[in-house]
């Protein structure tokens, strides 16, 4: 008697969102955009050594609302990368891997990253104004 | 690369619905996958409203009512129906967990009970565990020396180097671990996962072994040990509260202090 091909259970859309998933995530899609946002920093400093105009043009997408967006999705992500890196540091020292440490430095680190970049931009604005 | 998305063949239909008997108050409604190798016919999610005044306490309890009273064919893995056998693990209100072990009030809500999540379904809630078991057969569960022991007694471990087994020794190899891992559902095939790494540093922890030199060696590979992304699933989900993730980041500390 042939055996059917067995079915593969069901994985990702039924397995609750834990935190500690949720930002291991993150960490890896920050660090894919924060790659994309270097490029971007290149363009930048390459138009400030060009000239004045290049810079304006360059300046000038980036004030463009969806410009700004990216710009703090940039550094919100350079934040949550940044400080979450850390958090892995120290658990590869086998430092506070328990459930419930993991839990509160992954609030930390949502906390950190939104603060520090609330911070940094409301400075940003100050400038501007 | 991993495949995000069911193969066709897994994708889940909408199956039957068994109501509560009419006398019945307190009821609960069980939503649970169900398989049939023998129909041709995908998965399904079956529905089943329980009388939860005519009912044990745990999830498993109700498992065994469903089969005793409404519906025979509903198969699943249980024995010890008291959280040491690791039979009945199975993703319960998305967690892995054991079905004897979880309390029915815990949960919010519909209670739905799938399979171990991406795995082989036998039948049901029955995933394939083979290659579960080779992979703990693989890193050598059994005590290796290449000193003779004592010839008047045992093998002596000290108090202290006994307590570095705690949280160790007592795996009962359900693998809700392993297969709560996403790094495992994408990479089953090479990497070990949790519950063979939590093993493997059970003996490289013990005094007593003489291999750890070989058994770290045998680790050291991009995807047996270093898949492990430290997601911390594992731990969440361990119904022994064992800590797999960091039996994982203790093997790969002594990697590296090793090189020195």
């Amino acid at each position: 008697m042939g055996t059917p091909q067995r079915p593969l259970s069901p994985h990702l859309g039924i397995y609750r969102w834990q935190l500690t998933m949720a930002l291991s995530i993150l960490h890896r899609m920050s660090g894919v955009f924060l790659s994309v946002g270097a490029v971007v920093m290149v363009v930048v400093l390459a138009a400030i050594a060009t000239g004045s105009s290049q810079f304006e043009t360059v300046q000038s997408w980036l004030a463009h609302p969806i410009g700004l967006l990216l710009l703090v999705g940039w550094s919100f992500a350079l934040y949550l990368h940044l400080v979450n890196g850390v958090r892995h540091l120290i658990w590869d020292a086998g430092v506070a891997l328990e459930k419930n440490t993991a839990n509160r430095s992954g609030l930390f680190v949502i906390a950190f990253a939104v603060l520090a970049t609330a911070a940094t931009w409301a400075l940003a604005c100050e400038e501007l104004v | 690369m991993a495949e995000f998305s069911l193969p066709a063949n897994s994708i889940v239909k909408k199956g039957k619905i068994f109501e509560a008997p009419a006398a019945a108050k307190n009821i609960k409604r069980f939503k649970i996958y169900r398989y049939n190798p023998d129909d041709g016919q995908n998965p399904s999610v079956d529905t089943y409203d329980i009388d939860l005044d005519a009912c044990g306490p745990m999830v498993l309890d109700t498992l065994i009512k469903i089969k005793n009273e409404i519906d025979p064919t509903l198969t699943f893995r249980r024995s010890c129906r008291e959280g040491i056998c690791g039979s009945c693990s199975m993703n319960i209100d998305g967690m892995n967990t054991l079905a004897c072990i979880k309390a029915i009030d815990e949960i919010k809500g519909d209670v739905k009970v799938y399979p171990l999540p991406h795995m082989d379904v036998v039948k049901d809630l029955v995933p394939d565990l083979t290659n579960f078991y080779a992979q703990y057969a693989s890193i050598e569960p059994w005590m290796q020396t290449d000193t003779p022991p004592p010839p008047d007694r045992e093998r002596l471990q000290s108090k202290e180097d006994r307590e570095k087994l705690e949280g160790l020794e007592e795996c009962i190899l359900c693998a809700c671990c392993s297969t709560s891992c996403p790094s495992y559902w994408w990479n089953s095939d090479r990497y070990l996962g949790p519950a063979a790494l939590l093993a493997a540093y059970r003996w490289i922890a013990d005094s007593r072994d003489e291999a750890t030199g070989e058994r770290l060696d045998e680790l050291e590979d991009p995807f047996k040990l270093y898949r492990c992304h430290t997601i911390m699933n594992c731990t969440n989900a361990c119904p022994k509260n064992l800590n797999p993730a960091k039996a994982i980041a203790e093997i790969k500390k002594l990697i590296v202090q090793r090189r020195n």
